[in-house]
C-alpha cells in the first residue's frame, strides 16, 4: 500500500487525540480547583477536536490519494517487534473521528445540563474527555496495536462510566460485568494480533493488509474469527451481549455516547477496516453474518417487552448493531451499506437516548414505561426530537432509516442465494419488530392517560439539553437522505473499499422499499392493537404467555451465560482455593515452620558467651585450613 | 642503615588528611574548653573525613605503589577509600545529632564511671557530652582506608589493628543500657584480637612460605613454586581472620550482640564502613595475593559463602530486636558479597571486583540510613529497637515509616532500589564465572530473607498502632542529612545505577 506522509494540517492530527486526553488530565489530576470550569474544559476539548477533524476532512477531500500517514513515535522495539506509533488518516477513520467528535460535543453539551445537578461532574467530564481520546485513538491509529490501545481505553472509560455512580450496587455490578465480558471479546484481538506477528511479523495495517494474501487459508479463517470475537466482545453481539442493556446503569449521556452511537460500533469499525481479512475468508465472512442476523432478531425479541425505557433502547441498539455485522459480513457490496447505517444510527439512537434522558429528568429519574404516559403535552421538544429519532429507527419513508436499512436488505437479497434470502427476511422481519417495540414505547411514554407517581412533575429540560437534541433530530431526518442518495458515502470511502460494484439487484430497489414499508407499518399496527387501544397496567403483567417470559428474560441470555460459564468458573475458583488453601499454602507454611523451627534451634549457638563464641571460631578455622589443604592436595 | 622509602606525599593525602584530623582531634580533646569541644571536634572530623573524601575523588585514575611498595593507590583502592570515607563521614554526622536523646548525645558521658554507680546516674541525666568519640571514629575510618590499600600484608595487619582498637572502645560509649554496651565491646575485643592472633599467624606462616610479606611478591613465589603447604595454610589463617571482620558466618558469632550492644550511630558505623574494609582487604589479598592461587580458595569462598547466607537469612527469621535483625542481614549480605568475589575470571578478567564495589557501595548507604532511621524512633529508655513497638508506625509517622521502607526494600533486593542493582551485579559476575548454583543459594537465600524485612513493613502499615507506643523524634541537622542522601542514593542508584556501575568498572583495576 501507498504511504504518504502527511502535510500541512493533517501532521497536527495527532492533537484529536491530544486535546481530550489533555483534558482528561487536567480534570482528573487538577483535582476540586476545576470543579467550576472542568465541564467547559471538557467539552471545549472535544468541540475543538470536532473542529480540527472537520479541517483535516476537508483537507483529506482534497489529496489526491485521500489517504495519509502521521508517523508519530518508536512505541515499542523489542526484537523483531518494531511498533511504530502512528496515525492513519483516510475516509474511513475521518469518518469515524467526525462522528465521535460531532456527536461527542453534542452529548458534552448535554451533559453540562444533564449533570448539573451532580456532585462528580468533573469527574464525569474527564472520563468523558478519556473516552473520546481512547476512541479517537482507536479508529485513528495505524495499527492493530494502536487499535487495540485505544480499544482498551474505551472499555476503562466505558466501566468508569457504567458505575460512576458506583455506590449502587446495580452500576458497580453493571460495570463489572460490561468489563468481564469485554475482557472475553478482548482476548480474541489480542490473539489476533499476536497471530498476526508470529505469521507476518507485523501489526500495521499496511503491513498486514499486504501480506494476508501470503496466509493459509485456515490462518487467515482463525484470525478472522479472532477479530470477530473481540468485535463481538465490544459491540454487544451475540453470544457477548448481555452486558450491554446492563450498561444502562451509567449516566444517560454515557448511554447515548458510548453505548449507542460510538464505543459499540467499534466492532463494527474493526471488521471494516479488516476488510482485506474478511475478503480472503469466506467462512469466517458466514460467521460474522451469522452472529449478526441472530443478534439482530435476538435484540429485537427481546426490546418487545422491557418496561424500562433505556433497556428497550439498549436492546434496540443490540438489535441495529446486528443489522451493521449483516452489512460488514456481506463483505464488499455491504460495508458501505453497514458503515452508512452505523453513522444514521449514531445520530438518530444518541437523539433518542438523549430524549429518555430527558424524559427521565422530568420523571425524577424514573425509567418505568408504565409510569409514563402523556407526555407529549408537557415535553414537547423532547416529544418532537424523540419522535423525529423513532420515525427515523424504524424506517419512516425518507427518513434516515429507512435509506440505511433498505441498503442492508438490499444488499442481503443481491447475494441470490437461499441464504440470501434468508438473510434477507431476517432483516426485514426485524424492521417490523424494531416498529413494533418503538411504536410501544412511543404510545407508553407520550400518549395514553398520565400514569405518573405521586409528586411527579413533568417539566420541559433546559435548553443546553434541548439544543443538542434538536441537532440530532435535525441528523437523524437528513442523514440517510444526505450518505445514500446526496453525498454518496460509497465514494467518499472508495480509497478504503474500492470502487462501488453496481450488482445486478434481485428484487428491485423500490419493491424492497415497498415490502419493508409494509412491515413497518405491520408492526406500527400490532403496536396500537396491543398497547395503544387499551390501558397500561401499572403493574407488568404477571400471567403471560411463554413467549413473553422468554422475552422478558432476553431470551435468557443471562441464565445461559451463569449455567454455561459463571457456575463452572465459581466451581473452577472454589476448587483453585482450595488447593491454595491445602496444597500451596500448606507447602509455604510448612517450609516456613521448617525455617522458623531450624532459625531457633541455630539460635541456640549464639549463647552470648564469648567462650563460645570464640570454640565456634576455632572450629570454622580449622574447617577452613582442612579444606584448603585438602583442596591443594586432592 | 635503613633508606627511607620515597613517599608520594600527594598519592597519600587523603590517608594523611584523615589521619592528620584524628591526631588534632587528640589535642583538641587536651586544649579546647569542654563546653566549645564538641563543636571543634565534629568541625575537624569532618573537615578531615570529608577533605580525605575529596582527594580521593582528585587522585582518581591514580595507579602508584608507594611507601616503599607498602602502599598501592590505584582506582579500586581509591574506589574502596573514597567509599569508607564518604560513609564515614555520613557516619561522623550520626555520631553528632544531638536533638534526638533528651541528653544531648547517644554516647555516655564518662565512659570510666562504672555502670550503675551514683556518679553514673549523676552524668545520665547530664548535658556533659563525650567527644573522644570523633578523634576514635576518625583514626578507624584512617585505618579502614589504610586497610583497602595495603600492599603487604604487614601493613595490612598494622590497619587492621588502627581499625580495630578503637571500634572496640567506641563500642562501649553507649549513654543507655551501658552494661550491655561494655558487654559488646569486651565481646569485640576478645574476639577480634582471637582474630587478629589468626591473621598475624598466617601472615608468618605465608611470610616462611614465600619470604616476602608484599601481595605482588607472594603472588610471583606462588605460581613460580606452586602452593605449598605452609602457604596454604596462611592464607587459610589470613582469610579467617579478615572473614571475621567481614562478619562472615561461621565467624560471625560477635556481630548480633556487638551490633545491639553498641550505641546506634557506631553501629551503622561499623555495619557499613568496616564491612567495606573488611571487603577490600579480601579482595586485595585474594585478587592480588592470590590471584594464580584461585582455585585454591573458590571452593573456599564458595562454602563460606552459602554458609554465611544461610546462617543470615535463617536466623534472621527469629529476631524480635531490630539492631539484631539487622546484623544478621548484615551476615547474610556478606554472603551475598562473598559472590562477588567469586566473580574473578582465571585471567583476571571478570566483573567480580567492579560488582562487589558497587554492592559495598550500595549496601553500605542502605544499612547507614536504615540504622539511622533506627535511632529516631525512641521510647523513655532511649531507642526503640523491639519488632513490637514498631506496630502502627506509618500511622504515627508517615515519612520515617516510608523511608524505613525504602530501606528495607533495597534490603531486600527489590527492583528499583540500590539493593536490587547491587545484587544484580554480584549475581551476574558469579554465573559468568558458572558459579550459578551458589547464585541459586543466593536467590533463595534472598527470599528467606525478604521475609524479616517485609515482616517489618508489614507492622508498620497493617497493624493497628501499639497503645504506648514509642515517639518518633524530629531530627537534627545531620540525621536529616544523611537521611536525605542515603535515601536518594538508594533510589538513583536502583533506578539509574548506570554511571555510578560505569565508575566501579572503571575503577576495577588493582595494582602492585
Amino acid at each position: 500500500m501507498e504511504t504518504m506522509s502527511a502535510e500541512g494540517l493533517l501532521s497536527w492530527s495527532w492533537l484529536l487525540v491530544a486535546l481530550p486526553l489533555a483534558g482528561a488530565a487536567v480534570l482528573l489530576l487538577g483535582g476540586r480547583r476545576t470543579d467550576r470550569w472542568g465541564h467547559l474544559l471538557g467539552t471545549a476539548t472535544v468541540a475543538a477536536a470536532f473542529v480540527l477533524a472537520v479541517l483535516c476532512t476537508v483537507q483529506l477531500a482534497g489529496l489526491d490519494e485521500r489517504r495519509a500517514d502521521v508517523d508519530l513515535f518508536t512505541f515499542i522495539s523489542s526484537g523483531d517487534l518494531d511498533v511504530r506509533a502512528g496515525l492513519l488518516l483516510d475516509p474511513l477513520s475521518l469518518t469515524f473521528a467526525l462522528l465521535i467528535t460531532g456527536v461527542g460535543s453534542l452529548i458534552h453539551v448535554y451533559s453540562i445540563g444533564y449533570m448539573a445537578h451532580d456532585a462528580g461532574r468533573r469527574r464525569f467530564f474527564a472520563y468523558l474527555n478519556l473516552f473520546v481520546a481512547a476512541m479517537l485513538l482507536l479508529v485513528l491509529g495505524n495499527s492493530f496495536v494502536a487499535l487495540y490501545v485505544g480499544w482498551e481505553g474505551v472499555g476503562l472509560a466505558s466501566y468508569l462510566l457504567i458505575a460512576f455512580w458506583y455506590t449502587r450496587p446495580a452500576a458497580a455490578t453493571a460495570a463489572k460485568k460490561a468489563f468481564i465480558m469485554n475482557r472475553v471479546g478482548d482476548v480474541g484481538l489480542a490473539l489476533a494480533i499476536f497471530v498476526m506477528f508470529a505469521q507476518l511479523g507485523t501489526t500495521s495495517y499496511a503491513g498486514v493488509f499486504a501480506a494476508v494474501g501470503t496466509l493459509a487459508g485456515g490462518t487467515v479463517t482463525a484470525l478472522g474469527l479472532l477479530l470477530l470475537l473481540g468485535a463481538c466482545g465490544k459491540s454487544g453481539q451475540f453470544p457477548l451481549h448481555a452486558w450491554l442493556p446492563d450498561a444502562m446503569e451509567g449516566p444517560t449521556p454515557v448511554s447515548a455516547l458510548i453505548h449507542a452511537a460510538t464505543m459499540v460500533t467499534a466492532g463494527v469499525y474493526l471488521i471494516a477496516r479488516s476488510a482485506p481479512i474478511y475478503d480472503e475468508t469466506p467462512t469466517a465472512r458466514a460467521v460474522v453474518l451469522a452472529v449478526g442476523a441472530v443478534t439482530l432478531l435476538i435484540g429485537a425479541i427481546a426490546g418487545c417487552a422491557f418496561d424500562d425505557i433505556k433497556k428497550v433502547l439498549a436492546y434496540s441498539t443490540v438489535s441495529q448493531i446486528g443489522y451493521m455485522f449483516l452489512a460488514v459480513g456481506l463483505g464488499p457490496a455491504g460495508y458501505v451499506a453497514g458503515l452508512a447505517h452505523l453513522l444514521a444510527h449514531g445520530f438518530f439512537k444518541a437523539g433518542l437516548f438523549l430524549g429518555a434522558g430527558s424524559v427521565m429528568h422530568a420523571m425524577d429519574d424514573s425509567v418505568d414505561m408504565r409510569r409514563f404516559g402523556g407526555l407529549w403535552r408537557r415535553l414537547p421538544v423532547t416529544f418532537v426530537t424523540f419522535g423525529l429519532g423513532y420515525l427515523a429507527l424504524i424506517g419512516f419513508p425518507f427518513l434516515s432509516g429507512y435509506f440505511t436499512k433498505d441498503a442492508i436488505i438490499e444488499a442481503a437479497l443481491d447475494r441470490d442465494d437461499a441464504w440470501g434470502w434468508v438473510l434477507g427476511g431476517v432483516a426485514v422481519l426485524g424492521a417490523g419488530l424494531t416498529a413494533f417495540y418503538m411504536t410501544r414505547l412511543m404510545l407508553m411514554t407520550f400518549f395514553g392517560r398520565p400514569r405518573w407517581e405521586d409528586g411527579v412533575h413533568p417539566h420541559e429540560s433546559p435548553s443546553v439539553m434541548t439544543v443538542p437534541m434538536v441537532v440530532l433530530a435535525v441528523g437523524s431526518v437528513g442523514a440517510g437522505f444526505l450518505l445514500v442518495r446526496a453525498f454518496p458515502l460509497a465514494d467518499w470511502l472508495e480509497p478504503v473499499f474500492g470502487e462501488e460494484h453496481e450488482a445486478e439487484h434481485v428484487v428491485a430497489p423500490l419493491t424492497v422499499g415497498l415490502v419493508v414499508t409494509g412491515v413497518m407499518l405491520l408492526g406500527v399496527l400490532a403496536a396500537w392493537l396491543f398497547v395503544g387501544r387499551r390501558e397500561v397496567p401499572v403493574l407488568a403483567p404477571v400471567r403471560v404467555s411463554p413467549v413473553t417470559r422468554a422475552a422478558r428474560n432476553a431470551l435468557y441470555a443471562d441464565t445461559v451465560n451463569e449455567s454455561l460459564l459463571m457456575r463452572p468458573g465459581q466451581w473452577l475458583t472454589r476448587a483453585l482455593v482450595w488447593l491454595d488453601n491445602r496444597g500451596v499454602d500448606g507447602a509455604v507454611n510448612g517450609l516456613a515452620a521448617t525455617l522458623g523451627g531450624s532459625s531457633s534451634r541455630l539460635g541456640r549457638a549464639q549463647t552470648g558467651f564469648v567462650r563460645t563464641y570464640a570454640l565456634g571460631m576455632l572450629g570454622g578455622a580449622v574447617l577452613v585450613a582442612g579444606a584448603l589443604l585438602a583442596v591443594t592436595a586432592g | 642503615m635503613i633508606d627511607a622509602p620515597d613517599l608520594s606525599l600527594a598519592a597519600l593525602a587523603p590517608l594523611l588528611l584523615v589521619f592528620g584530623a584524628a591526631c588534632v582531634g587528640v589535642l583538641v580533646e587536651a586544649f579546647v574548653p569542654r563546653d566549645r569541644r564538641h563543636a571543634v571536634q565534629v568541625a575537624v572530623a569532618l573537615v578531615g573525613t570529608v577533605g580525605g573524601f575529596a582527594g580521593t575523588l582528585l587522585l582518581a585514575g591514580t595507579r602508584e605503589v608507594t611507601a616503599g611498595a607498602a602502599l598501592a593507590v590505584d582506582p579500586a583502592g581509591l574506589f574502596l577509600q573514597a567509599t569508607v570515607v564518604g560513609l564515614g563521614a555520613l557516619a561522623l554526622l550520626l555520631f553528632a545529632e544531638r536533638s534526638l536523646d533528651p541528653a544531648r548525645s547517644a554516647f555516655v558521658a564518662s565512659a570510666a564511671v562504672p555502670a550503675g554507680s551514683v556518679r553514673d546516674r549523676e552524668l545520665a541525666t547530664s548535658s556533659r557530652v563525650q567527644t573522644e568519640v570523633y578523634p576514635l571514629a576518625t583514626f578507624a575510618i584512617g585505618g579502614m582506608m589504610l586497610f583497602v590499600t595495603a600492599n603487604d600484608l604487614l601493613i595490612m595487619f598494622v590497619a587492621l589493628e588502627v581499625l580495630s582498637l578503637p571500634l572496640y572502645l567506641i563500642s562501649g560509649f553507649a549513654r543507655r543500657r551501658r552494661l550491655l554496651s561494655q558487654e559488646a565491646a569486651l565481646k569485640y575485643f576478645l574476639l577480634g584480637a582471637f582474630a587478629s592472633a589468626f591473621f598475624l599467624y598466617g601472615l608468618a606462616l605465608v611470610y616462611g612460605a614465600t619470604g616476602s610479606i608484599r601481595l605482588s611478591e607472594i603472588r610471583e613465589s606462588a605460581s613460580a613454586e606452586g602452593g605449598g603447604v605452609l602457604l596454604v595454610l596462611g592464607l587459610a589463617l589470613l582469610v579467617v581472620g579478615l572473614l571475621f571482620k567481614a562478619s562472615v558466618a561461621p565467624f560471625h558469632a560477635w556481630t548480633p550482640d556487638v551490633y545491639q550492644g553498641a550505641p546506634t550511630p557506631v553501629t551503622a558505623f561499623m555495619a557499613a564502613c568496616t564491612k567495606v574494609a573488611a571487603f577490600g582487604a579480601i579482595l586485595r589479598l585474594l585478587y592480588v595475593g592470590f590471584g594464580t592461587e584461585e582455585w585454591t580458595w573458590r571452593p573456599l569462598v564458595y562454602g563460606v559463602a552459602i554458609v554465611s547466607m544461610v546462617v543470615g537469612a535463617v536466623l534472621g527469621l527469629t529476631q524480635t530486636d531490630l539492631k539484631r535483625m539487622l546484623a544478621y542481614s548484615s551476615i547474610a549480605h556478606a554472603g551475598f558479597l562473598l559472590t562477588g568475589v567469586l566473580g574473578l575470571g582465571a585471567d583476571g578478567a571478570g566483573s567480580g571486583l567492579a560488582a562487589t564495589m558497587f554492592y559495598l557501595l550500595t549496601y553500605g548507604l542502605t544499612t547507614l540510613g536504615a540504622f539511622a532511621v533506627l535511632t529516631l524512633v525512641r521510647d523513655g529508655d532511649g531507642e526503640a529497637v523491639h519488632l513490637s513497638q514498631w506496630a502502627g508506625l506509618a500511622a504515627r509517622s508517615p515519612l520515617t515509616a516510608a523511608v524505613m521502607g525504602l530501606f528495607l526494600l533495597a534490603l531486600a533486593g527489590i527492583p528499583l532500589t540500590a539493593g536490587f542493582t547491587g545484587k544484580f551485579a554480584v549475581f551476574r559476575a558469579a554465573i559468568e564465572q558458572g558459579a550459578w548454583p551458589l547464585v541459586l543459594v543466593a536467590v533463595l537465600a534472598s527470599a528467606v530473607a525478604a521475609f524479616f524485612y517485609l515482616r517489618v513493613i508489614v507492622l508498620m502499615y497493617f497493624s493497628p498502632p501499639a497503645v504506648d507506643g514509642p515517639t518518633v523524634g524530629v531530627p537534627g541537622v545531620p540525621t536529616t542529612l544523611v537521611l536525605a542522601v542515603t535515601a536518594t542514593a538508594t533510589l538513583v542508584l536502583g533506578i539509574v545505577p548506570g554511571p555510578v556501575l560505569d565508575l566501579a568498572e572503571r575503577a576495577a583495576i588493582f595494582v602492585g
